[in-house]
């Protein structure tokens, strides 16, 4: 172990019985300088942005003892009887999640990841926000996973004084849950942890299975993924707040722009019976980055794909982020998504460039769409790869003829296994395609994973480009070491996911790479549309990211 | 003492087998899970496991014949199994530590299996035991046994010292992480010394194991030998009772979940199991789960939050 990695581990070491203190203080505060140090330009921890402190006002209402941030804003109980009363909910749940009235859907994984840790800390060093964080304890995968675990051999097994013996004692009060419920939200979910676990253990799921519990039994979520998320979707169908209405008017004016500035005119059509393909996008895309379905469309229309959108209830957003933290949103989403498609009678359902919404319906749903409503799903990915692979479209790659480098969204890539005809598609038009290191199954997520990149409440932002995009941020700034410097090259991080999109805007912005680096980003369709020999030259627009 | 130790070893050695089945048992009847498949995923083919990928890889995946390579996910497993792969791409500093553990335990293993077969065929193939064959397999028994426990007390002496010394485990230390290497590092250690001064009135290990299988406390066991055997019988009665048994979790988590991808359309009994599940009635609390104790998780499921008034 380095000298530099034991100091900075010193320096922020935090005792697994310190979530039980009661003295209202964070247990951890980061400087710049405790950080992973990033490379050129960026590398010096002095230049780095400061951390905001967390406004006064989150701090008189909310919990915030847990680091520099606060993700869940949960409300501070004002008397004993109050926190008591919450512990004892934090325990009801707990006690479900090992039921399989409740929690069939992971009680297998989850059951095995309490029981068979051998504490080797394997996984530690494949955790990018550990390392981010200057290997900080509170960060490191198996913190979260071993105070679960002592809990569920002390509280759910009762396994007593013996439990104590072999697996460690734990003291249980509000400090702690209310300090769990924070952490179960510094963890991408990305999994990459699970991925070195010689056992098999996967400290993901342990924070997605927290997650749950405080959702499903204590009605405590991130606002953004939850009332803002899955709740605003099963009202009016959207995340976005968009309606049927507004999404049909957007994708209207999408489809103008898109003609006029193509020179091909283009048509989305809607909720037509029988097509071949249903295309879902995340409608983030339709707000956010118009001209990636913009770009879908055109791209399926002069390849001649029989395809429709649907303007049924969440049938035009493929966000589902109950994937990240409840059940029931998730499976009540999935549903949606199905009956959207039984409802038209497609053949199947193709989902866009979303990373999140490919695993939720393609992998996870899968055990829940039964009978009829298990309609084929596809990634977006393998059509596109299809159609340009056919040489139906006439490809020019000189016009996209600067450096390019690829994010493999861990949705897509580790957990669904779809590495390859992104690449291929990319090879294919991109002349200066370069990959990251490490690339494909073994990526690092891009920081926004599990929601954060939608959460900016408080000061998030900051723990969230500081600590959790910290390691894909290096990772850019390596894919481009030589020209990162040059002002007159644009490089293009392409992400193809809505989630990963939206924190590489967001970093981009924090660290001013578009302004000073010319470092941009955007999706994989933008890239086929602006090669298409059709279209009029410069379809992306680097200036407006 | 002899009728003790035996007793001691035969409750041992089924308690061994009966803990571990339970274990697997319990494990193999819980509910089918949401799948959770990890990439790479080695029953893919060649061509896909090389970067990791999968089936959803082909446009139209549902319509071409899947390819499942048994072969591929079976030497993946061995080489896991065997020489602890991902210890060794991950963890290279334990490596050095847990395999030899590792290793010693499995050339245990093998030396009793050996000893056993030696047993059974001195019992009924008497012939058989007393040439060439009969030398050769005791030399196999010792040299495994010898080897094997010299490894394992090693590798759990490596360990111990990285458990007490190394700042990235001690947070995570239990006082039975400690024992239990301990437990193993006196099991091993009274057992070898045992058997290094078993002395001249020893009546051999193959004569040991005859009278073990037949029950005949006649044979006279060294007090060291039989203390290392009680000792060794409580650690394999305690095993199985601990997280150590990671011999039966480790095949659910690599088989159940990291590479169980099989698409429900193409299994009818995926598809009965999950309906029954859905019959299952959820007791979660908070408001928008709309869970009553009554409602089955397909109502449920199919329950907008929304309809009836705001949840939240």
């Amino acid at each position: 172990m380095s000298d530099e990695k034991t100091k900075r581990q010193k320096k922020n070491f935090v005792k697994l019985s310190d979530m039980a203190r009661e003295d209202g203080q964070p247990l951890l505060h980061l400087e710049n300088e405790d950080l992973m140090r990033l490379p050129p330009p960026l590398d010096d921890p002095a230049k780095d942005r400061p951390w905001r402190p967390i406004p006064d006002s989150a701090r008189e209402k909310y919990e915030c003892i847990l680091d520099d941030t606060v993700a869940v804003n949960v409300p501070k109980p004002k008397t004993k009887e109050e926190e008591r009363e919450l512990v004892k909910k934090f325990l009801a749940g707990l006690d479900k999640l090992f039921l399989k009235e409740d929690n069939w859907t992971f009680l297998q994984p989850l059951v095995l990841s309490m029981e068979y840790c051998v504490k080797c800390q394997t996984c530690s060093e494949a955790c990018h926000i550990y390392e981010a964080s200057g290997y900080s304890e509170l960060y490191r995968p198996t913190y979260r996973s071993e105070i679960m675990r002592r809990l569920y051999f002390k509280y759910v097994k009762h396994g007593g004084f013996l439990a104590a013996f072999e697996h460690g004692d734990i003291k249980l009060n509000w400090a702690l849950v209310a300090r769990l419920i924070e952490l179960s939200y510094r963890c991408n979910l990305c999994r990459r942890c699970a991925q070195t676990c010689p056992i098999g253990v996967d400290n993901g799921l342990i924070a997605h299975e927290l997650r749950k519990l405080f959702s499903q039994e204590m009605g405590i979520a991130a606002k953004e993924i939850h009332d803002n998320g899955s709740m605003l979707q099963l009202k009016v169908g959207s995340s976005t707040g968009m309606n049927a209405e507004v999404v049909k008017d957007n994708i209207e004016f999408i489809d103008e722009e898109i003609s006029e500035k193509t020179g091909i005119e283009v048509h989305t059509p809607w909720d037509v019976q029988g097509a071949d393909v249903l295309l879902i996008h995340n409608a983030g895309e339709i707000l956010a980055w118009p001209e990636n379905p913009g770009a879908f469309a055109l791209i399926l229309q002069q390849a001649g794909i029989s395809w429709t959108m649907s303007s049924e209830l969440a049938g035009y957003d493929s966000v589902n982020y109950g994937l990240w933290y409840d059940d029931a949103q998730f499976a009540r989403v999935a549903l949606k998504h199905a009956e959207a498609a039984r409802k038209l009678k497609v053949k199947r359902i193709v989902l866009g460039e979303c990373g999140h919404a490919h695993k939720a319906l393609s992998v996870i749903a899968d055990r829940i769409l039964l009978g009829e409503d298990n309609i084929p799903r596809e990634s977006a990915m393998t059509l596109l790869h299809e159609i340009v692979m056919s040489g139906k479209l006439k490809l020019d790659p000189s016009r996209n003829d600067f450096p390019v480098t690829l994010h493999d969204p861990c949705n897509l890539v580790r957990l669904m296994g779809v590495v390859n005809p992104q690449r291929e598609i990319l090879h294919k038009i991109c002349p200066q395609f370069r990959e990251m290191h490490p690339h494909g199954v073994d990526n690092y997520c891009c920081g926004g994973g599990s929601g954060f990149a939608i959460m900016s409440g408080n000061n998030f932002e900051d723990w969230r480009f500081h600590v959790s995009g910290r390691k894909k941020l290096e990772q850019i700034l390596n894919a481009f070491s030589d020209c990162v410097d040059d002002p007159n090259v644009n490089k293009y991080v392409c992400a193809p996911c809505s989630n990963c999109k939206g924190q590489f805007r967001d970093i981009i912005a924090y660290y001013g790479l578009w302004e000073k680096y010319r470092i941009g980003y955007g999706g994989l369709v933008e890239l086929i549309v602006n090669a298409m020999e059709d279209v009029k030259p410069g379809f992306i627009d680097w200036e407006w990211h | 003492m002899t009728t003790f130790v035996f007793l001691i070893v035969y409750v041992g050695l089924v308690s061994f087998l009966v803990a571990s089945l339970v274990r697997a048992v319990m494990y193999a009847r819980q509910p089918l899970h949401l799948r959770w498949e990890l990439y790479p995923v080695p029953h893919e083919p060649s061509e896909r496991v090389a970067h990791g990928g999968s089936y959803f890889e082909e446009s139209k995946w549902w319509e071409k014949p899947r390819t499942v390579n048994r072969l591929t996910e079976l030497k993946f497993m061995l080489s896991e199994m065997l020489f602890l792969k991902a210890l060794w791409e991950f963890n290279r500093g334990l490596w050095f530590r847990s395999f030899p553990f590792h290793a010693g335990l499995y050339l245990l293993i093998a030396s009793v299996k050996l000893l056993i077969l030696s047993a059974l065929l001195a019992i009924f193939w008497p012939a058989a035991m007393a040439g060439a064959f009969g030398a050769v397999l005791g030399a196999l028994v010792a040299v495994c046994g010898a080897l094997g426990a010299f490894l394992a007390m090693i590798g759990a002496f490596a360990l111990l010292l990285k458990r007490l010394r190394d700042p990235d485990l001690k947070n995570y230390t239990a006082p039975g992480d400690i024992f239990n290497l301990l437990f193993f590092l006196a099991a091993f250690g009274v057992l070898a010394a045992g058997y290094l001064l078993r002395g001249p009135d020893y009546p051999g290990t193959v004569a040991m194991a005859v009278a073990l299988f037949t029950f005949d406390t006649s044979v006279r066991i060294p007090i060291l030998l039989a203390a290392g055997l009680i000792l060794m019988s409580l650690l394999i009665t305690y095993i199985p009772l601990t997280h150590m048994a990671h011999y039966v979790g480790k095949y659910f988590t690599y088989h159940s979940i990291r590479w169980d991808d099989l698409p429900a359309n193409e299994a009818n009994e995926i598809q009965q199991k999950i309906a029954q599940y859905l019959a299952y009635r959820p007791h979660w609390s908070a408001p928008h789960i709309r869970a009553d104790g009554q409602k089955t998780w397909a109502e449920i499921a199919t329950t907008n939050p929304h309809a009836g008034g705001q949840s939240k």
